[in-house]
């Protein structure tokens, strides 16, 4: 497999409502740069979105990766805990652990993690409860 | 139709314009739950919320979206303006209920595009 050709990194924080959107929205502008069509630009930036939301709400902070190959990218979310008990549980829609003042702001409803799934060509969900989470998401340049 | 028609025929209230009074909306969408609308509105929609805060103004961007119609008089947060404004986004206000912005609208021709991401 060769190299990326660019590797962008972004540190998020447990509860920063005000910067959420920020590791999105550059990585979205990088793609568009480079020429990426508008259509994958958008499933990126939704991808992106919704598990950079889920590292703020639910982490106690971690990082937000995109490596960019000419005909694909990949996201990578990690966070440093708690971890997820039950993944089957938490990918249905749906069903969410989110606190209230978080769904009087309109996130919560259990539709992230099958957002991220659906816009993505590939996605996967590794976590432990008591240690943390990483999401992987692949994105093909054109579709297939 | 474009946005400054809009603006008039609802008498909406102009928040931030970010210079796009003259973009073309061609179609609407109507949700408060941010995660319907990452996966659900289409790039270019009318999004009528009766959010306020700052990561509405994060969504519209990262969609793309015409212009947020802030509905219900509901309030605004200054720092969802802010966003607005750094990320060309038009976002407007009415005091009236979202159900009559949709209504009327519908009736000026705009219709939904919902898909699936």
């Amino acid at each position: 497999m060769c190299e990326p050709f660019m590797d962008l990194s972004f540190d998020l924080t447990a509860g920063d409502f005000e910067r959420a959107g920020e590791a999105s929205g550059k990585i979205k502008k990088t793609l568009q740069q480079i020429g990426v069509s508008a259509d994958i630009v958008r499933r990126v930036a939704i991808g992106t979105y919704e598990g950079e939301m889920n590292v703020i709400i639910h982490s106690h902070g971690g990082t937000a990766k995109a490596h960019i190959y000419p005909e694909y990218t990949v996201v990578v979310l990690e966070d440093t805990g708690p971890g997820i008990a039950d993944i089957e549980l938490a990918v249905q829609e749906g069903y969410s652990t989110a606190p209230d003042y978080v769904r009087d702001l309109g996130f919560g409803a259990g539709m992230g993690l099958p957002n991220m799934k659906s816009c993505s060509d590939c996605f996967e969900i590794v976590s432990k409860a008591g240690e943390g989470t990483k999401i992987t998401m692949r994105f093909a340049h054109k579709k297939a | 139709m474009k946005i400054g028609e809009l603006i008039d025929k609802l008498d909406l209230e102009v928040k931030t314009d970010a210079g796009g009074l003259e973009r073309e909306v061609d179609n609407c969408y109507v949700s408060d739950l941010l995660s319907n609308v990452m996966g659900q509105a289409s790039p270019g929609a009318v999004w009528i919320t009766m959010q306020g805060h700052q990561n509405v103004a994060a969504v519209a961007s990262l969609l793309s979206l015409g212009a947020v119609i802030v509905g219900g008089g509901a309030a605004i947060e200054e720092e969802t303006l802010k966003k607005a404004r750094e990320n060309d986004i038009t976002i407007l206000a009415s005091a009236a209920p979202v159900f009559e912005i949709a209504g009327r609208l519908y009736a000026e021709g705009l219709r939904g595009a919902a898909r699936n991401a």
